[in-house]
This record gives C-alpha cells, structure tokens and sequence, in this order.
C-alpha cells in the first residue's frame, strides 16, 4: 500500500485527464472561493486600511532590507513553525496538520499530473495523510475549546467544524481507499475500495468548495498578518500598543519614578502570571 | 466603551472567555476565534484587554465621549509585573505612554479554602454580615467603623 501510487491503479476506471480535470477545479474552487471570502467580509480593504493608518503614526522608516529581515522572520517563525499559538499542543498539531496537508496536496498533483510511480512519492502522500489525521483527530478529540473547555461532545459540529472535518476525513478516506484498493482484488473488496474512494472525493470537494464559509481562507491571510504585526513594532507605530520597556535602564526608571521606588533597581522575574495554567474555567 | 475582537490576531486561545466577569466574551461558532456575544452588557473592566496575549482586544469608545480615532491601549506583562498604558488623542497631539508596578494580587491566590475555615456559628448566621465579610464594612454597635477605631493605618504609595 505504501509503495505504490494509488491513482495509477484508478486508471483503470477513471481516465488521468478526468483526474487532472478534477484537480484543476479544485484549485479554481480555492482560488474563487478565497476572493470571494475577501470580497465579502471586505478584509483585504481593511487590511490596506488598517496599514495605511498605521503608516501615519509611524515613527521611523522601515528600511527595505528590515522588510527583507522581517518577511524571513515571519517565515521562519509563523509561516513555517507556527510560532503565534501559545499553546505548544496546538502548535505540534498546527504542524502536524499543516505539513500533512502540504506533503498531501503537493505528491498528489505529482502524481495525477506526472504519473509517478516513484516510491518515495507514495510513501509520502500516505505519510502526509497519516501526519493530517493525526493533527486533525487529536485538535478535534482534545484541543479545540469546545471539547477542551466548554464541555462539548466531540461529535457537536458547529459551522467552524468544515474546514477540520473535511480534512481528517479526506486522509482518513484516502487511506482506507488506498489500502483497500492494494489489497483487495476480489469483487467484494473492491466494492470497499470504491465506497470508500467516493467518500475520499465526497470529503475533499467539501474541503475545497466550502473556502467561502470555512476557515479554509487563513493560510492565505494569516502570513500577511502576522508581516504587519512585525512591520508596526519595526516603524514605532505598535499599533498604538506602548512601548516595550527595560525596567533595569536608567532612562526607563527616570521616565517613571514609580519603577525604581517600588519594585527597585533590578526588578525580578515575577512568574508566568495568568499564563501559570491554561484557560479552561469557561 | 466595549470590547471587540481582532479576528486576525486573536488564535482563539480562550484567556479573555475565562476571565470575563461579565461571561460575554466567546468563541465564534464560524472561526473558533473569541468575540463579544452582548456589547451592551460590557462592564469595561479591560481583563479581556489585559489577559490577551495577542493584543487582539481593543476597546471602542462611545462616540460622544471618546470621539472615533483616539485610542486607549494597554499591555500587563506579568513576568515584569508591570502594566503599561499608551493613551493617544484623535488630533495626535497627545501620545502619552504610562508604566506602572501591577498592585493587583498574583492570579490564583485570593480563591478562599473554604474546607479549611471553621463552619460559622449560629450568631454569625443571624447578622447581616455575610460569612468571612471583613467586620470594617459593617457598622459597630456605636458608629461607623473608622481607621482610627480599628487601629488601622493607610500606608502611602504601592504596597502588596
């Protein structure tokens, strides 16, 4: 199962430029369903807006080699690590599901589109499914806050659940399908396989398609996000938050006396604070 | 002046849905991100505000007081144990930044250990006095409970 391309044997059924055609629909469906989703929660326009006002507040320049610094800096650390969770369960299951959809995605257009029979291919297409289901099921079962703090059911589905849901059964189809059609040649089995294959297109047109009502959109925006955020502690403007201040400098201490006079010359670490334990008293 | 949700900041981590005394912040059924369910019923206490690690919460002020454009913004860093405060007029004219020692009591220590407190007696139950309410709220028998009367002195400045 884990060796071979499982769309290669599908060609027996269905033709590789239906395949392809499929694909492609999908892609457009994502594509249309983002601008879509832009036009109607009016982001992008706030967005622009929003730097705009941040721009006029700020108080330096930002270089274009800081934009380079900070563009490597976002990838580095919330494009490619998703730094910005702080819960670190979350974020080993942000990963999980974010590179599991990736490796998905990108082995099965190379396989649809190139026809690879390579084996290291396949290994990773089942590898990317297995890392998905693993993210996806254990944010579904244990981390999302319904289940985690509000004592929902886990089979509660709120509108929230498409984007998850389509994604874990997606690989969870493609895998029972792949192993199936692998392993069976006898009619009953490939009845399964079939089965299971519709599911797998059922689950994946639902993940691709519903762009406009799920989250499916936030891969998209997040990244230019979070290059804002840096960009207005980089110009000074911090979206009008204060300052970030050394409490051990004199110039801080003489700015406000009140530091010095209460909590002295070197104030100490004073503990994680509300961040001690997680949220769950909902 | 209630509060509101940057949906692009906020991860939906759920600290301002705990702390909320008011119980109207929550979490989207669409994004799983926080929002403010009854912006009426907002006491404008800041502990979401505060509580943010992503500063995603913001408080918009009633346009007749707190015209559109100024801007009231705060950040509580608990490992320095300070609060910070920038306060930003509309013209621009006034940005002023404030930073002070955090005076409120470490999370988590204030919660009474009931089990551990002895039952109140039956002439405790009769006063109007609610059980463990500090006796300098009420009045003696005489007057009103002063400082003076209770041998009690107000310290100056920031004291824990």
């Amino acid at each position: 199962m884990f060796m071979t391309n499982p769309f290669a044997e599908l060609t027996a059924l269905i033709s590789p430029d239906v395949m392809q055609a499929y694909l492609i629909v999908m892609a457009v469906l994502v594509a249309g369903g983002t601008i879509l989703d832009m036009m109607h929660k009016k982001s992008a326009k706030y967005f622009f807006e929003n730097a705009e006002k941040a721009k006029k507040s700020a108080k330096r320049t930002v270089s274009g080699g800081e934009k380079v610094g900070m563009a490597v800096a976002t990838l580095a650390n919330e494009v490619l690590t998703s730094g910005e969770f702080c819960s670190m369960k979350r974020r080993i299951s942000h990963l999980l599901t974010m590179y599991g959809f990736i490796i998905f995605v990108v082995t099965t257009a190379i396989m649809i589109f190139g026809y690879s029979t390579n084996v290291l291919v396949a290994q990773l297409w089942h590898i990317g499914a297995i890392m998905l289901c693993l993210g996806g099921y254990w944010f579904w079962f244990f981390i999302r806050v319904d289940v985690a703090a509000e004592a929902a059911k886990w089979y509660k589905l709120v509108r929230a659940d498409i984007f998850i849901v389509s994604l874990f059964t997606t690989a969870t189809f493609a895998l029972i399908w792949s192993y199936l059609q692998a392993g069976g040649m006898n009619v009953a089995d490939m009845g399964w396989a079939t089965l299971f294959f519709a599911l797998f297109i059922v689950s994946n047109t639902t993940l691709f398609a519903s762009v406009l009502w799920s989250k499916f959109a936030h891969m998209f925006f997040k990244p230019a996000a979070a290059f804002q955020k840096r960009t207005t502690v980089a110009d000074g403007s911090r979206e009008n938050l204060p300052g970030d201040f050394d409490l051990s400098s004199p110039e801080v201490q003489a700015r406000f006396p009140d530091i010095p006079e209460y909590m002295g010359k070197n104030p100490e670490d004073m503990g994680a604070g509300i961040r001690r334990e997680a949220p769950n008293h909902y | 002046m209630p509060t509101f949700v940057y949906m692009t900041r906020c991860d939906g981590c759920g600290q301002c849905v705990d702390i909320c005394p008011s119980d109207i912040m929550h979490i989207d059924k669409t994004l799983r991100r926080a929002y403010n369910i009854e912006p009426n019923m907002c006491w404008e206490c800041y502990s979401c505000v505060k509580a943010c690690p992503h500063h995603a919460i913001d408080v918009r002020g009633y346009a007749d007081f707190a015209p559109l454009g100024s801007s009231v913004r705060v950040h509580r860093d608990e490992e320095k144990g300070t609060i910070a405060w920038r306060i930003k007029f509309r013209n621009g004219k006034k940005d002023m930044e404030l930073l002070a020692p955090i005076t409120t009591k470490p999370w988590g220590s204030c919660i009474p250990q009931l089990a551990n407190e002895a039952a109140p007696a039956d002439s405790m139950r009769n006063t109007e006095l609610l059980y463990n309410e500090p006796k300098y709220v009420a009045m003696n028998d005489n007057a009103l409970m002063t400082l003076e009367s209770n041998g009690l002195e107000i310290k100056e400045g920031v004291y824990y």
